[in-house]
This record gives structure tokens, C-alpha cells and sequence, in this order.
């Protein structure tokens, strides 16, 4: 893209749509762990569920909780944030909990989720992503009627 | 898979995952240059996948091949996707999408060769 006005600004109104600026990024990184923890929960699942049932359905979980997250962000306006909403809170709730689990006891959990260990098999990108994502989320509270 | 065309796709995504990042950083929108050169890259990806497609038709064993197909198709389909959302953010951001695009690549490229790696014979 060529630049055409170069005195335009580079950042976008606070008020600007919840999937852009900031938000396309957070799009793409949510669709990328939506698409891995789908995918590796259907393996999991479909392969060799009996080994961990419990782990595999939070496996599956996880992933839908990303897909709703990715879905909220992309449809934007008062109903994607709520679902993005929600669906980060889960997910912050969600990686705590069974990353506090996985540490204080592995029993439970013979095999990995991408919350397992805080998210350390993805480079804790799932313990930091709920923050980023609800921070972003809170900054575009629909403005009040004026 | 572990041949000297992964390495060249991992360097290139890495110099590239830098560039895009300082251009962020810089408060800089991608360029034509730098949508030509996520097109380079994404030509470069998608002899790679090609080569790994070719190699799973001729008979070269893979143990999970499901989860390694899955994996071609999200590596060829990865910075086009990360390109088409760059496009639509003309700001820094779409400078960011970049960056992140390009340093995810190099991920799905080691899994690739984890995943090849465990042969079924």
C-alpha cells in the first residue's frame, strides 16, 4: 500500500471497531490457538480419548473457548464484546485454574492442554493472551448516550 | 523435511518477523515492499509444503499423517492469512499482524519436522 497521505493518522479513534488496530492482531493470534487447540483436542479425541478423558474434554473446551473469543472479535459491536468478553474471562479463569492444577498436581492431568503448566508448551502465550485480550476489550466500552 | 530449504524458510520468516516488528515499532504501516516480500515468503512456504506433499505421495512415512496434513495446510495458508488482515490495517498494527505472522511460520516448520520425524515404519 502505497501512502498516500502521509499526514493520516497511523492510529485509529479509541472508539474505532473492535477488530481493528490492535484487535486484527488479537484476531489473528486467537485464530491461530482456536485453530491449534481445536485441531489437537479432535486428535486427542478421536485417537486415543480413553487415555485422559478428563484432559481431552478440557482440551476440546480450551479450543471452543478460543473459537467463541476469535468469533466475538471478528463480529465486534455490543455482542462481540460480550462474547469476547466472556470468553476471555474463561479463558483467563480457565488458564489459572488448570495451570495452578498442572503444577501443584499432575495426577489428573496425564496429558497436556494448551493451559497445562500455565501454557509453557506455547511459550506462555495462553497465560499472557487473556490479559492483552481483556485490557482491549475494557478499553472499548461502548460510549454512554450522550 | 529437514533439508536445507526448512532452514532457508526459517531464516527468511525470522529476518523478515524483525523487520516487520521494528517498522512497528517505528509506528510504520507495511509498505508495497512489504506485502511483495510476504508474498515471497509465502512463494517460498509453499514450495516447501509442496516438496513435503510430493514426498507424502511418493511413499515417505509419516506416523500421524492426519495431524502432518493438517499442519501443511495451516503453514501454506499461514502468511497469505497474516497478509490479508495486514491489508486491511493500514497502521502499525498491520505492521504487527506481520511480524507475528512471520514468526509463527518458522513454529509450524519445526512441528512439521517433529511431526515427520516420527516415522510410522
Amino acid at each position: 500500500m502505497p501512502d498516500k497521505n502521509p499526514t493520516e493518522a497511523t492510529t485509529r479513534p479509541r472508539d474505532a471497531a473492535l477488530g481493528s488496530g490492535l484487535g486484527r492482531v488479537l484476531l489473528l493470534v486467537y485464530g491461530v490457538f482456536a485453530l491449534s487447540a481445536s485441531a489437537r483436542a479432535l486428535v486427542q479425541i478421536t485417537t486415543h480419548f480413553d487415555e485422559a478423558p478428563l484432559a481431552y474434554l478440557l482440551s476440546g473446551f480450551a479450543g471452543l473457548v478460543y473459537v467463541a473469543a476469535t468469533v466475538g472479535l471478528a463480529r465486534g459491536g455490543s455482542t462481540g464484546r460480550l462474547i469476547a468478553l466472556v470468553s476471555c474471562t474463561i479463558e483467563l479463569v480457565g488458564v489459572l485454574a488448570i495451570g495452578t492444577l498442572t503444577v501443584v498436581d499432575s495426577v489428573d492431568f496425564p496429558d497436556a492442554t494448551v493451559w497445562s503448566n500455565f501454557g509453557s508448551g506455547y511459550g506462555y502465550v495462553p497465560l499472557v493472551l487473556p490479559f492483552i485480550g481483556l485490557w482491549w476489550i475494557w478499553r472499548h466500552k461502548p460510549e454512554k448516550a450522550q | 523435511m529437514n533439508g536445507p530449504l526448512s532452514s532457508a524458510t526459517i531464516i527468511a520468516a525470522l529476518v523478515l518477523a524483525v523487520w516487520y516488528l521494528l517498522r512497528s515499532a517505528l509506528d510504520r504501516a507495511p509498505g508495497r515492499n512489504d506485502l511483495i516480500a510476504a508474498g515471497v515468503l509465502s512463494l517460498l512456504v509453499l514450495v516447501l509444503v509442496a516438496v513435503a506433499a510430493i514426498g507424502l505421495a511418493t511413499g515417505t512415512e509419516v506416523a500421524d499423517i492426519g495431524t502432518f496434513a493438517g499442519y501443511l495446510i495451516t503453514t501454506v495458508a499461514f502468511v497469505p492469512t497474516a497478509g490479508y488482515l495486514a491489508v486491511m490495517e493500514p497502521t502499525r498494527w498491520g505492521s504487527l499482524t506481520l511480524g507475528i505472522g512471520c514468526l509463527i511460520i518458522p513454529v509450524l516448520v519445526l512441528r512439521l519436522q517433529q511431526i515427520a520425524s516420527v516415522t510410522g515404519a
